[in-house]
């Protein structure tokens, strides 16, 4: 009967254990989703059409910024743009590969101020998919956003006036392979 | 075990086998110490151990304190030479300032507070006080010691394989790519290994205390500091895996292209932090809650009385446990939390204050009114409440997101958790250290010694880290091994104050060895009729299998 407690408890000890562990590992995909759902840490949305400006401004700040070890120069064309909430907009990055062979980069991004990002919905972007670029190439590359009228009913993120859409490009085969 | 139990013949000539020996019978040396399944040896371990690593510990923040007395860097590059066999570079003493601040951090909480809470004291007394002949599972106890080994090994190895220097939380993106070389992988292995080890550990007593009580020993007739054994070993299987989990992913970013942390491939650091807090706030209880159960003993002793409301200060640590695993990002509130996350974590951490205050004054109503003598061990408690309430309040201070933005990473932020750990935590270590002495040992420690070394500890890491809150105030970063001149008068201060503290430690192994050798013989109860608890109802030192008989508690 002893015997029989004590694995008893040890097994549910155990079975803890994995609970938690599995947990853990499980965090890594429901995070990601998480933050897509709520835009939390400035994690932007996707949309189809923009739904109209309003009357009022707001300014998209935009940031460009490259892994050391992608050699490759990416800036905005214009560092911001003055659009109505509401209002699609297109903005053009560029891009040039300054190395002597083809790379393959992909681009992150988040906006800040952090609680503006379930308003930033993007309709198309270079940083949905790969781009890569021929030795000494440069591109033209496109996003196309609205802000979401709703966010003049957030009570935390009506009085933003400035929004930083901000990238980073990163080597396509990750930070390990390229050193 | 079951053959044993379907061979009833088997079962009988070994018990008669063992009617030739009486309870005291020890193996030999190497079969005692190296192959050890009794709980008490292995808490022996387990302190020895710990003690071992609270002095390499200890050593590693002299180094700091005493490079940190002026400003400028006057040793850093001299140790760090000698690190390297001849000159060393600025950038590579300043990376050796990095691995110190890590090594001090990871063997103070892994390799000293847990070894010597969990490991010993609780190996030596939640058997006894439940009425266990020893714990549930003895070779797997002696497989949680002896994974501390191969870890510690690890962990000191580190740095002369580059070293490790990523802060006890090894955040990423540092801990990923910004420090490549076999050091990092030696660190995280080891916490693996420390992290197996106390799971281990922590399946061990939960089995034990659920299953292995003396007959009348009912959940709220249990000592409570084997209810906070409890709740720490609860707290260990939970959160440890989580740690478990996130360095393991750590290591195949570092090792094997993934990209869990890595925003190249769409991994986050931020994801990081939720997983280490989320292992890293309750780890801070598993460090504390066992000083509490310590401390809660040591009080009812001392003033002759129960505790004062015993299960409304069982129920506040399992409440601690439970409000402790939702308050992790009180830890990152500059990782750019929205405003209502922020007020939920500065909310849900100061809920926190309202089962500890329970505790507080609990312990002061116990003394209240109480017949008090202010033994050594009793003194170290006091010190104890004295010093938590001070970091408890800090605590509090830091709670708030808004505060926080303004303090985080500052020495007002060291100056509180030394204040709750290398304060409250070591006072509690003390203090049961010398409440238990005489049990495990035989002898009786020296009082004016233990007194002496109380007083000198107690000023001296006052002076220590009380002028760290004024340097936060103004504004000095933690981790850093240079300041502005402004800063100079108090980190002044607080090297001398470690000095004080290196001659109080100096007393501590004066008496310990003095006692060792010639300290008067224990009674079975020394303390009198306030030590109401199991283990002051056999010898001193218990024999080698106590408990032949369970005892009945009614």
């Amino acid at each position: 009967m002893r015997v029989e407690r004590t694995t008893r408890t040890a097994l549910l000890a155990v079975l803890g254990i994995c609970f938690m562990t599995g947990l853990a590992f499980a965090s890594v995909p429901l995070y990601r989703l998480f933050c897509q759902v709520t835009g939390l840490n400035g994690t932007t949305q996707r949309g189809l059409v923009a739904p109209g400006g309003t009357d009022r401004q707001i300014r998209v700040d935009f940031d460009a910024n490259v892994n050391p070890k992608l050699p490759w120069k990416f800036a905005p064309e214009n560092p911001s743009d003055t659009i109505a909430v509401g209002a699609r907009d297109m903005a053009f990055f560029t891009a040039t590969n300054t190395s002597d062979r083809p790379i393959t980069g992909t681009a992150t991004f988040n906006v800040t101020p952090a609680q503006a990002g379930k308003y930033f919905t993007k309709i198309q972007c270079f940083c949905f998919t790969e781009q890569t670029l021929k030795p000494g190439e440069t591109a033209r590359m496109p996003v196309i956003f609205f802000v979401d009228p709703k966010i003049l009913k957030d009570p935390d993120a009506a009085d933003i006036q400035t929004i930083t859409l901000s990238y980073t490009f990163y080597p396509v085969d990750s930070a390990k392979n390229a050193s | 075990m079951t053959d044993t139990a379907l061979n009833p013949s088997a079962f009988v000539a070994h018990d008669a086998h063992a009617h030739h020996h009486d309870a005291d019978h020890k193996p030999g040396f190497f079969a005692r110490w190296f192959m050890s399944t009794n709980h008490k040896d292995i808490g022996t371990l387990y302190l020895i151990f710990a003690i071992v690593a609270g002095i390499i510990g200890g050593s590693v923040s002299g180094l700091m304190r005493a490079e940190l007395a002026e400003p400028g860097i006057q040793y850093l590059q001299g140790w760090a030479g000698m690190l390297h066999g001849g000159s060393a570079s600025l950038d590579e003493s300043l990376h050796l300032w990095n691995v110190l601040i890590t090594a001090h951090g990871l063997i103070m909480v892994f390799f000293m507070v847990m070894p010597a809470m969990v490991g010993g004291f609780g190996n030596w007394f939640v058997p006894i006080m439940i009425g266990a002949p020893d714990m549930a599972f003895p070779r797997m106890n002696n497989v949680s010691f002896w994974l501390l080994i191969p870890a510690f090994t690890l962990l000191l190895a580190s740095p002369f394989f580059g070293g490790a220097g990523n802060g006890w939380t090894l955040y990423a993106p540092l801990s990923t790519y910004g420090e490549p070389g076999p050091s990092t992988d030696m660190a995280i292995l080891a916490l693996h290994l420390a992290g197996a080890s106390s799971i281990l550990g922590a399946i061990n007593f939960i089995t034990t205390i659920f299953n292995m009580r003396a007959p009348g020993m009912t959940l709220h007739k249990m000592p409570l500091f084997v209810w906070s054994m409890l709740v720490t070993a609860f707290l260990l299987l939970l959160a440890l895996p989580v740690l478990a989990a996130a360095i393991t992913m750590l290591l195949t970013d570092r090792n094997f292209g993934t990209t869990f942390f890595d925003p190249a491939g769409g991994g986050d650091p931020v994801l990081y932090q939720h997983l280490f807090w989320f292992f890293g706030h309750p780890e801070v209880y598993i460090m504390i809650l066992p000083g509490f159960g310590i401390v809660s003993q040591i009080i009812s002793t001392f003033s002759r009385k129960p505790v004062f409301g015993y299960l409304g200060m069982a129920y506040a640590m399992v409440a601690i446990g439970v409000v402790g695993f939702v308050v992790w990002a009180h830890h990152m509130f500059t990782t750019g939390l929205s405003v209502n996350t922020k007020m939920y974590f500065t909310a849900a951490t100061m809920v926190i204050a309202v089962p500890t205050g329970i505790k507080i004054f609990s312990w002061i109503a116990t003394m209240w009114g109480g017949s008090m003598s202010f033994k050594t061990p009793m003194v170290w408690s006091i010190g104890f409440i004295f010093m938590f309430t001070v970091g408890g309040v800090t605590g509090v201070v830091l709670a708030n997101g808004g505060i926080d933005d303004y303090m985080q990473d500052t020495y007002y932020v060291v100056a509180h958790f030394h204040y709750v750990l290398s304060l409250g935590a070591v006072f509690s270590l003390f203090a049961g250290f010398y409440y238990w002495f005489p049990k495990m040992s035989g002898k009786m420690y020296n009082e004016f010694l233990g007194q002496l070394h109380f007083w000198v500890f107690f000023i001296g890491v006052n002076v220590m880290f009380f002028p760290m809150h004024f340097l936060g105030l103004q504004g000095m970063p933690r981790r850093y091994p240079d300041y502005p001149d402004a800063y100079a008068h108090w980190n002044y201060v607080a090297t001398v104050g470690y000095m004080i503290m290196a001659a109080g430690m100096a007393i501590f192994f004066v008496n310990l060895i003095w006692s060792l050798i010639a300290g008067k013989k224990a009674a079975d109860n020394p303390w009198g009729e306030g030590a109401t608890t199991l283990e002051w109802t056999i010898s001193s030192p218990p024999p080698y299998h106590q408990f032949e008989t369970l005892p009945k508690i009614d």
